[in-house]
């Protein structure tokens, strides 16, 4: 159970307060209510591109990280296609240190030429880093479009390709922050050895003279239902062949994401899942095979991806895939393997609570989907659910004519 | 309206508390230390096992045993295994490294008795079937080929071989490794190392009496001892700083690993040295990422470490750079050793190294798992918790005078080992 008050300052900006004097330490997190999904796509890859440039200084302050630095503070920030996130981590004691920085920064960057110039080269080496440089590394790359073809999930956070980073210019960078960095479109979280009313004190200090700005109203193209089946073959340098399946599945609001969830943990969670002890023990055809959830807020992909055996074809390890999938499709979960999943969700929420960022990032994330509160519940809403549920939700997900299938094959 | 310029006033961390862990005494001897603290009902059971008697002619013996142990035991299959665990939402680990070889249990207090059953078994009753051997070697020569495509993960295998040799710090294992792996050395290494005075258990969360009883109950009995063993000792000398490069021409960047032999944590200059590896390379605002990423955008992340193991401690540099500024990298890289060997740290940035290296110390004790780790840290160097009180005395009263001492005695780039895989 995770407590929290709650306040809404006049500017629009959302205040979470979660107090936990177990730890001398404070959390701050703030969420912009902004991802890669929101990129025009001719621009991708800048809503990321935009979080490294939240480090280059702002309006009245030259430096984001030494000043944080200086009195005991770390910080990070992570994008995602739906969401921009900033979590800092400092003594209590020097709370207010970070209600400066975090507030200077939502008012006005300082829009340094000399910090885009070098980000966009950081970032071109992150882009090849985690994408280029590896084997398989630009799986999300071709999968993203072949599964999406209108909704902007078709790209990843990094971007489409190099170009749109390079090209990136100061206009851009002004205009993004104008559009989606102001209170109407932020939540923050504070955390640890505070209290409630010191910090709303301090956030009407800090952030309250910030002007509201535009709500930005979302209004992204849906992605039509897929009616056939999609594949692709990529030939590379890589040792192991592999397969990457996605399917089409419900929003992270819909209860049915409920459903796909648990589906993916009997599939893939643990060394007593399904896909492991079938296709990677018994009948030895995979030597990794995983499946997961994006959650995404947007309907999302349900996702089953495995390197073969050596020697292993191809159509047989994907057969083989489908007989796990049938089964599933067809007979209803044992009882003491749909507890057995249910029990991993309870103890997975009960270990997130002995992390003061998780608690605060898991509260901002859940305000985002329209109340934190829910944070609380989740366990519920998993505890629900039968083995007919599953069955129904399987039949919805797993069918062919709503399965992108990419062949990552070894030259 | 307020001041937005000028900085909030702050306080340097003075207090720091850590919660001691308490020592036990099964009732066969073995030794179990508890950190009792948290609010959730859960523990982290931690079993800890020296690595032993090395023996290059089976380099893999070790690794394999630990990963391989919820493989089967002599009553369980490795499907029953798993099901025992993740019926009650536990999460059972297998953890290697170059000292230990550990067994770590995560779960809902009120499901420990039934998971530890499980603990138990794999511990001492593992079997290593002879089918999963042959999948173990299997997966993880698949994996090796994935992994030996990745310039980074190569670059770590050069560097470790140049710096210890054919130690178990320093071995590359090859596909040949895996495949003249052999059941009967797996049960041979099993029942030498995983015995009661080979093991060390480390309990943290919310700890009562009941807990330590059942912990005692599962692994203070019925359990044989074991035999002498020999620990695995081994020197190691700093070498003459020789350049090893691994040419890929597709590489679009290339790593880059540089260090060199240093101290461990039980020498007096090690908290000091701690203090110059920040300034270094050990956090954000460090001079290698306020130059080499932040400055020429080199690179993504560049970082500096100082590794203590029981046998050696070591220094190293690593990164992952664009291919065509590679030689650039190395030579900046090279500077910034120098400049700390030639200038004075400024007192600026000396206080903002320090209040950092505090402050991130008190927000590594999060919670009971954090204060765990903190403890096995001092354990496993023959230190006790004195240790942290010189640390933090250490951070807060050195030098720059001190640290450019330290500088020219450690930190000599021509003695460093030069690791570059890709192009330069």
């Amino acid at each position: 159970m995770v407590l929290y008050n709650r306040s809404v300052l006049s500017n629009g900006l959302k205040v979470l307060v979660h107090e936990d004097f177990t730890t001398p330490m404070a959390v701050v997190n703030v969420l912009y209510d902004v991802g890669a999904r929101d990129e025009d796509p001719e621009k991708t890859g800048f809503a990321h591109l935009f979080e490294h440039l939240m480090f280059g200084g702002s309006i009245n302050i030259p430096s984001y990280d030494e000043p944080l630095q200086r009195v005991g503070g770390e910080n990070n920030a992570f994008t995602s296609n739906d969401i921009t996130n900033y979590y800092i981590t400092l003594p209590a004691a020097n709370l207010e240190t970070a209600f400066w920085l975090e507030s200077d920064r939502m008012l006005s960057l300082a829009f340094s030429e000399k910090s885009l110039e070098v980000q966009r080269n950081v970032v071109c080496e992150e882009f090849k880093q985690r994408y280029l440089n590896q084997p398989y590394g630009d799986v999300w790359l071709k999968l993203r479009p072949l599964a999406y073809k209108t909704h902007p999930y078709q790209w990843a956070t990094i971007g489409k390709e190099l170009s749109h980073i390079e090209n990136a210019t100061i206009e851009d960078v002004k205009a993004f922050f104008a559009k989606h960095y102001n209170p109407a479109n932020a939540i923050l979280v504070v955390g640890g050895a505070v209290k409630t009313a010191e910090v709303l004190e301090m956030a009407e200090k800090w952030f309250g003279s910030i002007p509201t700005g535009e709500k930005y109203l979302r209004s992204l193209p849906a992605e039509a239902e897929q009616t056939e089946e999609r594949r692709e073959i990529i030939k590379a340098d890589v040792p192991l062949n592999a397969i990457y399946k996605t399917f089409h599945m419900p929003a992270r609001l819909d209860s049915g994401y409920y459903e796909a969830d648990l589906l993916s943990d009997i599939l893939s969670r643990g060394n007593s899942s399904r896909l492991y002890v079938s296709l990677v023990k018994e009948q030895k055809l995979f030597s990794e095979l995983n499946a997961y959830v994006t959650g995404s807020h947007d309907p999302g992909l349900f996702v089953i991806e495995g390197k073969l055996t050596e020697g292993v074809e191809p159509e047989l390890a994907e057969a083989a895939i489908w007989t796990e999938l049938e089964l599933i499709k067809n007979e209803l979960v044992p009882q003491e393997e749909l507890t057995k999943v249910k029990n991993k969700i309870e103890s997975t929420m009960v270990f997130a609570e002995m992390s003061l960022l998780d608690k605060a990032m898991n509260l901002a994330f859940f305000e985002l989907l329209g109340n934190a509160s829910e944070l609380n519940t989740e366990t519920q809403k998993y505890a629900v659910l039968t083995a007919e549920d599953i069955r129904r939700r399987a039949n919805k997900i797993f069918r062919r004519e709503n399965s992108s299938t990419l062949l990552y094959l070894a030259n | 309206m307020i001041e937005r310029s000028i900085a909030p006033a702050f306080k340097q961390v003075e207090h720091i508390e850590l919660i001691k862990a308490e020592q036990y005494s099964l009732d066969n001897g073995v030794n179990l230390f508890v950190i009792n603290a948290g609010t959730q009902d859960l523990v982290r059971v931690e079993l800890l096992f020296n690595n032993v008697n090395w023996n290059l002619s089976r380099p893999l013996q070790a690794y394999s045993v630990n990963s391989m142990l919820v493989e089967g035991t002599s009553k369980y299959t490795a499907l029953e295994i798993a099901e025992r665990v993740d019926y009650y939402g536990a999460f059972l680990q297998t953890d290697f490294n170059f000292d230990n070889s550990a067994v770590t249990l995560y779960t809902l207090t009120k499901h420990l008795r039934s998971t530890l059953a499980v603990v138990k078994d794999v511990v001492t009753d593992s079997v290593f079937p002879e089918e999963e051997l042959e999948t173990f070697k299997r997966n993880q020569k698949q994996k090796l080929s994935v992994n030996l495509e990745k310039n980074d993960y190569i670059s770590r295998r050069v560097f470790n071989q140049a710096l210890f040799g054919n130690t178990i710090y320093g071995y590359s294992a090859g596909f040949e490794d895996y495949d003249k792996l052999q059941r009967d050395d797996l049960v041979s290494y099993f029942n030498l190392a995983y015995r009661p005075n080979n093991c060390t258990i480390v309990v943290s969360g919310k700890v009562d009496d009941g807990t330590i009883s059942i912990i005692n109950e599962f692994f203070g009995r019925d359990w044989d001892k074991g035999v002498d063993l020999n620990a695995n000792l081994f020197s190691f000398t700093v070498k003459d700083g020789t350049e090893h490069y691994v040419e890929r021409p597709e590489a679009l960047q290339s790593a880059i690993r540089i260090g060199k032999i240093s101290v461990t944590r039980n020498h007096p200059d090690f908290p000091a040295l701690q203090v110059l590896n920040t300034v270094l390379g050990g956090y954000f605002g460090s001079r290698l990422m306020a130059n080499i990423r932040e400055d020429k955008g080199y690179t993504y992340g560049i970082g500096s470490a100082l590794i203590s193991l029981q046998n050696a401690g070591y220094f190293f540099i690593a990164s992952e750079v664009g291919a065509q500024v590679c030689s650039s990298a190395v030579a900046e890289i090279e500077k910034e050793i120098n400049l700390l060997r030639t200038e004075l740290i400024q007192p600026d940035e000396l206080a903002l190294v320090k209040n950092y290296m505090l402050g991130s110390f008190l927000g590594g004790l999060e919670n009971a798992f954090s204060h765990a780790d903190k403890f096995k840290n001092i354990y496993f160097s023959g230190l006790d918790y004195d240790y942290y009180t010189r640390y933090i005395q250490t951070v807060k009263s050195v030098t720059a005078e001190q640290l450019m001492e330290l500088a020219n005695f450690y930190l000599d780039f021509n003695s460093c080992e030069k690791v570059i895989v890709g192009k330069k």
